[in-house]
């Protein structure tokens, strides 16, 4: 009897920006997030008026977004999430800057980009995902299946 | 990365404990990126070393002193290690609270100790005590092409577009590491085919005064998210503080770094000169509709006329601006039970003293506060419910972050406010 692979998986190949392995569920949203004055680093949730996320919190959820806005406080408000242990378990995106760059670093969590299809169009909230950042790779397990 | 000699000795010790940490954390950085080299840089505004009770309850068994939390927490290294003076020249933006109104602010002794004592830390680094989010206004005016490391959104768009100058929006982490090696990655807006404009933005409504500047900023952050916006149409001179309030909306609504002004910011002589080889993703109109939707978005957050606070300087008031103010207030009270603080640097206010500002602003009842604002050191007058606001920026954070109902208007607005206690402000047409 041969071994079905599993029709459920979706694997995205990028690049990644900083290393390690790992796994949550996933909390997708299409809109940027502001570090400073955009989440409560004590909790990791989302305080910005008007986001979709408001009230949400990232802590160990595998953070799909497009990238950073706002303040240049946002490596530090990150920073802080990991002292609390509310920081996203990796964070999945699109578009670098130095902003996130920065705090992807001092969370040490693995965070991947440049991936070939659009994460936000494949990703949803609750779905299982494993992020590689040495490899540089995406393995997405579909709520729904 | 590609290192140079004085790099790699850097990364190997050769400089010490704390410049070998801080060479480790921006070359993870810069791998990050993607960066392929460093570019030297001799101009760093960040906030080194500071920290909060948690911060120092969350380090007391290792070490919370000034040297363990840069070590710690803004060089991210696992051990503690001797933080030598600063090789670049550095500044330190605004800080936590007013230097002598703290206990109106709410701050305990404590916490002021700790303030000064930190204080003195940086000075005995070699980092100039700035303490304003416009260091730009306080001394540190860089020169058209000059590398830098900032952190402050607004002081970085200011920075990148008005000037000419090129940094990415830093980080606390990242600039204090550059301030112990003069090194950044070269990566974004040091790079010059980075610079060129991606969004086409045109003004079919006439902008000319500081609110209009101010709503239009926020219309474009919100437009073009981290984009580079090219502005075109109706748009006419801005000065200084038209500068300061349409970078530092667009720095809040989305993550505006760089903005060219057709004929006006000096890397968009022509609009082919800021968009270079690009062509522009999407031309975006802003009309009377969309005017009008951003007055509203940013008067969403308030349903009670009663206002019992005024707050202003954000970014901090310029010397033009705290001459306005005082020209508003001259031989007026405010409203009982209404508060206004106005919010500058230290060097401006020691101008704003100087000229009399000061005192006819507190003879009128409202007090002019340093180092600080309402939405960075979390400081309003206690009780406060209803706040008045000549920032967009300002409108975007505040309100959010401390839980208050938000009005939104011009700094005559917000002054007629603070006279009258109620909030009688309307878009202007």
């Amino acid at each position: 009897m041969s071994v079905q692979p599993s029709v459920n998986k979706i694997i995205l190949h990028g690049r990644g920006v900083t290393g390690g392995i790992a796994e949550g569920e996933a909390l997708v949203t299409r809109q940027t997030i502001s570090g400073w004055g955009g989440i409560n680093p004590m909790t990791g949730t989302v305080i910005e008026s008007r986001h979709e996320l408001r009230g949400q919190s990232f802590k160990d959820k595998i953070l799909v977004f497009p990238g950073a806005k706002g303040s240049s406080g946002w490596s530090a408000m990150f920073h802080l999430t990991r002292l609390t242990k509310s920081a996203p378990a990796a964070m999945v995106f699109n578009t670098m800057t130095a902003k996130i760059a920065l705090g992807a670093v001092v969370m040490r969590i693995p965070s991947v980009i440049d991936l070939d299809q659009d994460p936000l169009g494949i990703i949803e909230t609750g779905d299982w995902v494993r992020v590689d950042g040495d490899a540089g790779t995406v393995e997405i397990t579909k709520r729904s299946a | 990365m590609k290192l140079t000699e004085d790099e790699k000795a850097m990364l190997d010790g050769a400089e010490g404990a704390g410049r070998q940490k801080a060479m480790e954390l921006l070359v993870r950085y810069g791998e990050a990126l993607g960066a392929e080299r460093f570019v030297d840089t001799n101009n760093i505004a960040g906030v080194p070393g500071s920290s909060n009770l948690f911060m120092r309850d969350y380090y007391k068994d290792i070490g919370n002193g000034y040297e363990a939390i840069y070590s710690l927490f803004d060089l991210d290294s696992d051990v503690i290690v001797p933080v030598p003076k600063v090789s670049a020249y550095s500044c330190h933006l605004q800080g936590g609270m007013d230097p002598a109104l703290w206990s109106e602010q709410g701050m305990t002794k404590e916490a002021f100790e700790h303030f000064q004592k930190d204080e003195a830390e940086v000075a005995d680094h070699g980092i100039q005590l700035l303490k304003t989010c416009t260091p730009y206004l306080a001394g540190n005016v860089p020169v058209k092409g000059e590398h830098c490391a900032w952190m402050e959104s607004s002081a970085v768009v200011y920075c990148n577009s008005v000037i000419g100058a090129r940094t990415n929006t830093e980080g606390r982490e990242s600039t204090s590491a550059a301030m112990l090696t003069g090194k950044i990655p070269d990566w974004g807006f040091h790079r010059d085919e980075y610079r060129f404009g991606t969004h086409h933005i045109v003004s079919e409504v006439a902008v000319s005064d500081v609110i209009d500047w101010g709503m239009l900023g926020y219309f474009v952050g919100d437009a073009v998210q981290e984009n580079i916006p090219v502005i075109e149409g109706r748009i006419s001179q801005p000065n200084l503080v038209r500068h300061k309030h349409f970078g530092a909306a667009a720095a809040s609504s989305g993550g505006v770094e760089l903005y060219h002004m057709v004929g006006f910011t000096p890397e968009a002589a022509t609009r082919e000169m800021a968009f270079g080889p690009r062509k522009p993703r999407e031309t975006v109109k802003y009309g009377q509709a969309e005017r009008q939707r951003i007055y509203d978005i940013l008067n969403s957050q308030g349903t009670d006329p009663n206002v019992d606070y005024i707050m202003l300087g954000c970014p901090h008031f310029s010397i033009e601006q705290m001459w306005e103010v005082a020209n508003l207030l001259d031989g007026k009270k405010l409203h009982s039970g209404t508060s206004l603080w106005v919010f500058t640097s230290r060097s401006v206010k020691s101008v704003a003293d100087a000229n009399g500002y000061t005192k006819t602003i507190k003879d009128a009842g409202g007090l002019v506060m340093t180092d600080t604002c309402s939405a960075i050191g979390s400081v309003v007058p206690k009780g406060t419910k209803v706040v008045a606001l000549d920032s967009a920026k300002q409108a975007h954070y505040l309100p959010a972050m401390m839980g208050l109902e938000a009005w939104f208007g011009t700094t005559k607005d917000c002054i007629n406010a603070a006279l009258t206690g109620r909030w009688n402000g309307e878009c202007p047409r």
